[in-house]
């Protein structure tokens, strides 16, 4: 009757989100007097999720799942809910999870909730605040089925360290052929992705052309901080359709959100407000961003991004 | 080869949110309803199919008789039939099953649907059509080729993407990049004509349990105002960022 999670390793190291969706699925476990049971997939390194409220890890380690795939894994998690009796299911919102988590609905006849961003208000019936219509509104959704999976929005419910153990045993569950096969991965090794970025730097067409993005990687490296870009920006072929954040494109949910030469269309403002902190750099005092930021300077982002570059090397130099 | 779109019926990405009843329902009051941006692309990437490859095109949708002008708009962009399934869309697991009962009966050999619609952003139905019809599934589908039986597709994964192979009968959950901005169509006086023409066939629902329920709605919380930095002295808005949001 343990809440089940699903926590994500890449190489074998776990992502961040595994530690926030452990720390989420120990909140539930409070909530209902039970314990967690954590699922990894060929991760090392096990025993950091005791420091999340993790009380016992089904390792899995096979060479089949090697490489991410959405049935496998699914497959993988069902049969370690069925072991564990378990009633709730948590994983993140990783693209990864996103692809799975519906098939392991299926699987499990559960209701799925998604995009969820506090623990449950109730657990009679199991109820869940998410957000809806792309930012712009919450929804309360009861999940009225036996068994309910829980997708946790990407740093929304943060980290929650415990002083705790966690238990490790190995579990083989058996996977079937799988018909969907990777030929080849093409990812940036160095870079920070969208979906795990603490900080985003975002440039819009008020940079006038994909000449001028030089700045805004530089910024975005002394951050440490993953680069993004406005629907336009996109359409107009200047940077990757990977970089479009808004509405139709990636949902943003950084701790720092900076906005440069970005208008504010609503569509834009749907897909960032998830962002903790956001602050633009326009030189239009009425773009409609100035109502969505916390932090605003009127200007030009040609003088003013590069100043802000070397007051953030000067400020990073001191720490 | 059938190709199944799935069209759900979404108010405009320009539309202010308003619930009404107390908070329970969405208020349409006012809204401009569209097909859902991510279907959309999926349905153009179909019409490439329909053109090219002699497949056969056919939109369905989930919902009243109030959302059949946005199925006959995909008939004037050029998909061949419509179906509507009579029955409201009230959770993505119960509009799945209505989905995957008409894929199999139909016998489609490629089901395209949206990553997530725009209004409720679950972003399970695709998902659940192919775990219901036992059919290979790619999400966040970025560029699709058949080729007889075989399939190619590329995925969006985080920080880059993925090739895929994989075989019919499949499940896509489509987004941009499947065909581009510029690509999209805008229907015709001929297509619209057309598309009066066009079949558009009434189904009564399977039964099924809605296994989430929508309680109640809330708007974000009132912003505060923006601080304004002067240009000349972004060593404040560094300062602020570090001692006051503490995000750097």
């Amino acid at each position: 009757m343990s809440v089940l999670v699903y926590t994500e390793s890449d190489q074998g190291k776990f992502k961040k989100v595994a530690f926030e969706v452990a720390s989420y699925a120990k909140a539930v476990a409070d909530q209902l007097g039970t314990t967690v049971t954590a699922i990894t997939i060929n991760a090392t390194n096990i025993s950091e999720l005791g420091n999340y409220g993790v009380d016992k890890v089904l390792n899995v380690s096979n060479p089949q799942l090697d490489v991410f795939n959405a049935k496998g894994y699914a497959e993988a998690i069902q049969q370690a809910a069925e072991k564990e009796a378990a009633k709730v299911i948590i994983v993140s919102s990783s693209a990864n999870s996103k692809y799975l988590a519906p098939l392991l609905a299926v699987g499990l006849n559960a209701g799925y909730a998604s995009n969820v961003i506090e623990a449950p208000s109730s657990t009679e019936p199991f109820t869940v605040k998410r957000t809806a219509f792309t930012n712009k509104a919450f929804e309360m959704t009861a999940i009225n089925t036996d068994t309910k999976i829980v997708g946790v929005s990407n740093n929304s419910f943060g980290l929650v360290e415990k002083s705790g153990s966690a238990s490790a045993e190995d579990f083989s569950p058996s996977i079937s052929d799988l018909a969907v096969k990777v030929e080849s991965v093409d990812k940036a090794s160095n870079q920070v992705s969208i979906a795990d970025a603490e900080i985003v730097v975002s440039g819009g067409r008020g940079l006038k052309g994909p000449e001028n993005w030089g700045m805004i990687e530089e910024l975005a490296s002394v951050l440490g901080a993953a680069t993004a870009c406005s629907k336009p920006v996109s359409d107009l072929g200047w940077r990757p359709h990977s970089e479009h954040v808004g509405q139709t494109g990636k949902p943003v949910a950084s701790n720092l959100y900076i906005a440069i030469g970005i208008s504010g269309a609503i569509q834009h403002l749907a897909g960032i407000n998830a962002s903790k902190v956001k602050v633009v750099i326009n030189t239009d005092p009425e773009a409609p961003f100035f109502k969505a930021a916390d932090y605003g300077v009127v200007g030009d982002a040609f003088t003013v991004v590069p100043q802000l570059i070397e007051k953030l090397k000067a400020f990073k130099a001191q720490q | 080869m059938k190709i199944l779109v799935c069209i759900s019926h979404v108010p405009d990405t320009t539309s202010k949110i308003n619930f009404t009843e107390g908070d329970t329902k969405f208020d349409t009051n006012g809204v401009q309803f569209v097909i859902n941006p991510n279907d959309e692309f999926g349905l153009t990437r179909a019409m490439w199919f329909k053109e090219k490859q002699g497949a056969q095109v056919t939109v369905i949708n989930v919902g009243g008789p109030e959302t059949e002008p946005t199925l006959r708009k995909a008939l004037a962009i050029g998909a061949d039939g419509a179906i509507r399934v009579n029955t409201p869309a009230t959770d993505g697991f119960s509009v799945a099953k209505q989905l995957a009962h008409v894929a199999k009966d139909g016998g489609y050999d490629l089901v395209i649907a949206g990553r997530e619609s725009i209004d409720y952003n679950g972003g399970m139905v695709p998902g659940m059509i192919a775990g219901l019809t036992n059919a290979n599934f790619v999400n966040n589908c970025i560029n699709l080729e058949i080729e007889g039986n075989a399939a190619t597709a590329i995925r969006e994964i985080d920080g880059g993407k993925e090739t895929l192979s994989t075989s019919l009968p499949l499940v896509i959950g489509g987004q941009k990049g499947l065909v581009e901005e510029s690509d999209l169509r805008i229907p015709n006086m001929r297509g619209i004509m057309m598309a009066r023409q066009k079949p558009l066939t009434v189904l009564d629902p399977v039964d099924s349990a809605n296994e989430t329920a929508s309680v109640k709605f809330e708007k974000p919380a009132a912003k505060g105002a923006v601080k304004l930095v002067a240009p000349d002295n972004l060593d404040e808005l560094v300062s602020l960022l570090h001692n006051e949001a503490k995000v750097i």
